[in-house]
């Protein structure tokens, strides 16, 4: 895993691009959140959101084609909301039965369900675009300027530059296995699963040692450009009164949909 | 690319807004305790925990073949709390979680603190409570519980999850209950195994890591009654509420907690009904056990953190 | 842990030509688990030498390097730029010592090339203006200018490398210390990082195997086996000198 995804959209430069990172950070959640406070079948409501959010991705220049197959990520997950077909009392549809299980499939449910799989899946578009316009350092300083701890923000930064150098080493180490577990024709390969299970135990067990002995490492070259304990940023995206205002912007927007959706429903 | 461990990553969506903002709260009260404990550690910590996050990370990417075309994961709350302390490895998940959630889409925003809460501060919380009874036994013995928490830890995700999953009206529980914990029940033994034979690799190579008297991100001996409080919560809980599923239902009906019928059933706008406002009694032993837990759990915070504060001050 | 206030950060004592920069004096150190990996090393480095450190490998090259500002503490008298090494002198010394690890990975530990050769400045206590003009400074001088906002991870291993000596440059060290600088390069990328390094004008000391890099750039030459400096001379002569050598287990280029 070499690069980032959305790589090839960060160097666009569109107004969306430039927008600060917190700021960014603040309207996805406030709209993801505008979403969940949508009521079940409030089609119109969804659309609109929809509409802004192919508005936004067509201001950032976005790849629509790649933004949808990506949304994708959230369907295996609706096997989970599955049941909401059968849980909503309402007027009955039909009726399976499996052994001593009676599944009643009504309107309400059926609405239900949708509403739930459109929530997610305009939510993840919201989360795609805002990866796909934002540096993911920049974030990371978005995060801090959010207020959240100096720990956490610095635990996520080294995460963010070992993911990779870490991953390469799996993929050598599972390479190393593939190679190792040749299997003689007519014979069953693999051995048995308390022995597999241990091959990758050890493979973790391993990829430990080489991390703690890595972190010791980076230790000392912290250690060694002055570092004593005590973390220090430069302070980089200073919110400016155009900022604030596109973020009241958007919360009138978003306060605007929901009184919208709230009073027809 | 990349690997879901396991099917525990809740997408945006899925949870009512009351379930998502209550998961916040109580995974952001959680970490602040982390993040004042962690921060009194040596300066060495925070290079140590960002690298252990990376490990974490790429840990969930080793697969072993299972059966049938599926593959065993790490889900590695368990391996990082016995590695690096319970807090630590609280913070450690989160950060890798909150990665996996905004980085690649693997696990909403909003729903983020359910998803921390269910796979990174249970996990860490039951594996090290467990594995710390262990405290100067055998190594066998220690072994045996870190598997043991292993597969607990998945089994609470499993069970948290759905119970949020039902809360939030988007599943049922008398099916949803017994299909979570009857895959993760199969899962947690790949958990089990991972973490079982990484730390007995641990142990004959670097046994000074595991030396429960080194540094001080150790927990204290609290922790086993946090372990064991989460593994009967699991163990009374699980198997009553798959068999008994009304009953749990009858009961968070009372507590105000369903709402059937409704659109959105817990809304916070005010043209829906506030939750917890249900007169209902705690009259089934389920409830009990949540309310007596809950309790028991915010107590523990609330004497650590005062704890905490005292020794600052 | 409060954060360490430099009075002085960019005054650190003013060195002439000639004058002694580092001087070792019986150094030894074991580590925790018994081995011994330095012994009886004195050492004395001139402002302006170039040095070459050459040896096997678990010859005590990097142990040494480590000594240098600080990060480990064995038996005997360290002085950097006339500073005894002590935990009062220690953020000096590390201003003035300008350390390279040999994995790049391990060097650059921020997401970006910004925050990187930034955090020695920014460590030394040095207000944000001056932070930004020494990293362009630092990215100038290893001639990756414009690499400002790259992501660590995805750059070449040449690139790393260059990055890395800029995260200490940025810090205006008085000696350079580089731990096989030339390792895992293509040949491209090594003679470019022969250029730069004869470019640079401090005082130098890199640990190597590569003696066709130590031949063309170190005036002097320091051999270490087991733990012990074996030989301390003219490169010319020393590396021509095929019984010594062998030896210690290098071979004549």
């Amino acid at each position: 895993m070499h690069s980032n995804i959305f790589d090839r959209y960060l160097h666009n430069n569109s107004s969306i691009h430039r927008l600060a990172p917190q700021v960014k950070v603040v309207i996805a959640i406030l709209f993801i959140f505008s979403n969940a406070l949508l009521p079940d079948g409030d089609w119109l409501s969804f659309a609109i959101s929809w509409a802004v959010i192919l508005l936004l991705n067509w201001l950032a220049r976005l790849n629509l084609g790649y933004t949808l197959k990506r949304s994708l990520i959230v369907l295996p997950f609706t096997l989970a909301a599955i049941t909401a077909l059968f849980s909503v009392p309402g007027k009955t549809l039909t009726i399976w039965q499996i052994g001593s299980l009676e599944l009643i499939l009504t309107d309400a449910g059926l609405i239900r369900f949708l509403s739930i799989i459109v929530r997610s899946w305009l939510s993840v578009q919201i989360a795609i675009l805002l990866v796909a316009t934002t540096k993911f350092p920049d974030l990371i300083h978005a995060l801090e300027h959010l207020r959240l701890p100096k720990m956490l923000v610095t635990v996520i930064a080294f995460l963010y530059r070992y993911m990779s150098v870490l991953t390469d080493e799996v993929i050598r180490l599972m390479r190393a296995r593939q190679a190792r577990s040749a299997v003689l024709p007519g014979r069953n390969g693999g051995g048995s699963l308390l022995w597999r299970a241990r091959t990758a135990g050890n493979m973790v067990g391993q990829l430990f040692l080489r991390s703690y002995e890595r972190s010791d490492r980076i230790y000392h070259a912290m250690l060694s450009r002055g570092y004593s304990g005590h973390l220090r940023t430069l302070n980089q995206h200073e919110l400016n009164i155009n900022d604030w205002l596109i973020i009241a912007l958007a919360f009138l927007l978003i306060a605007f949909l929901q009184l919208f959706a709230h009073s027809i429903g | 690319m990349h690997f879901s461990p396991i099917l525990l990553h809740i997408p945006d969506g899925f949870l009512s807004t009351i379930v998502s903002l209550i998961s916040w709260a109580i995974t952001i009260a959680i970490l602040s305790v982390a993040v004042k404990r962690t921060e009194k550690l040596d300066e060495k910590q925070v290079p140590l925990m960002g690298i252990m996050a990376a490990f974490i990370f790429a840990a969930q990417m080793i697969n072993f073949p299972v059966a049938g075309g599926t593959s065993g994961h790490l889900l590695g709350g368990v391996l990082a709390a016995i590695l690096l302390g319970p807090w630590a490895g609280m913070l450690v998940m989160t950060a890798v979680i909150g990665v996996q959630g905004l980085l690649l889409q693997d696990g909403g925003l909003l729903v983020m603190g359910a998803n921390i809460l269910n796979m990174g501060l249970l996990t860490a919380a039951i594996g090290f409570g467990l594995y710390k009874v262990g405290d100067g036994r055998k190594r066998t013995l220690k072994l045996g519980l870190a598997g043991l928490g292993a597969w607990l830890s998945v089994m609470a995700g499993a069970l948290t999850t759905s119970l949020q999953l039902w809360l939030s009206g988007t599943a049922r529980l008398d099916i949803v209950l017994p299909a979570m914990l009857g895959v993760h029940a199969v899962i947690g033994i790949g958990e089990t195994l991972i973490t079982v034979s990484a730390l007995a690799f641990i142990f004959r190579t670097r046994p000074d890591l595991l030396d429960p008297a080194e540094g001080p991100a150790r927990g204290g001996r609290g922790w086993i009654f946090v372990g064991a409080a989460i593994s009967l919560f699991v163990l009374i809980l699980s198997p009553l509420a798959s068999s008994n599923p009304d009953g749990l239902e009858r009961v968070a009906g009372d507590l105000g907690f369903l709402a059937q019928g409704k659109d959105a059933p817990f809304s916070i706008l005010p043209d829906y009904t506030l939750p917890f406002l249900g007169e209902g009694a705690f009259s089934t032993i389920a409830a009990g056990i949540i309310g007596a837990l809950v309790v028991a759990i915010l107590v523990f915070f609330i004497i650590q953190s005062l704890r905490t504060a005292k020794k600052n001050a | 842990m409060p954060p360490i206030v430099h009075k002085s950060p960019t005054t650190p004592p003013s060195l002439a030509e000639n004058k002694t920069v580092i001087d070792i004096n019986n150094l030894g150190f074991s580590y925790p688990d018994g081995h011994i990996a330095l012994k009886d090393i004195s050492l004395s480095i001139q402002t302006g030498e170039k040095i070459a450190l050459v040896g096997p490998n678990g010859a005590g090259k990097s142990t040494l390097m480590l000594h240098l500002n600080g990060i480990l503490k064995g038996n005997g008298d360290l002085e950097i730029g006339l500073l005894p090494l002590n935990k009062e002198n220690l953020p000096v010394i590390r201003s003035l010592v300008g350390l390279v690890f040999q994995n790049p990975d391990d060097q650059l530990f921020s997401p970006t090339v910004f925050e990187d050769v930034a955090f020695g400045p920014l460590h030394m206590g040095l207000d944000e203006k001056e932070v930004i003009s020494r990293v362009e400074e630092a990215l100038a001088l290893v001639d990756m200018s414009g690499f400002n906002d790259r992501l660590s991870h995805h750059l070449s291993t040449g690139q790393k490398k260059r990055i890395a000596i800029a995260t200490v440059l940025s810090m205006h060290p008085q000696i350079l210390v580089l731990d096989e600088p030339s390792a895992g390069l293509d040949p491209r990328a090594r003679r470019g990082l022969i250029n730069l390094l004869l470019e640079l004008p401090m005082t130098m000391l890199v640990s190597t195997h590569d003696l066709r890099m130590a031949k063309e750039l170190f005036p002097r030459v320091i051999i270490m086996d087991e733990g012990q400096i074996v030989a301390d001379g003219e490169t010319a002569t020393l590396l021509e000198d095929e019984v010594l050598l062998e030896k210690h287990g290098l071979e004549k280029e």
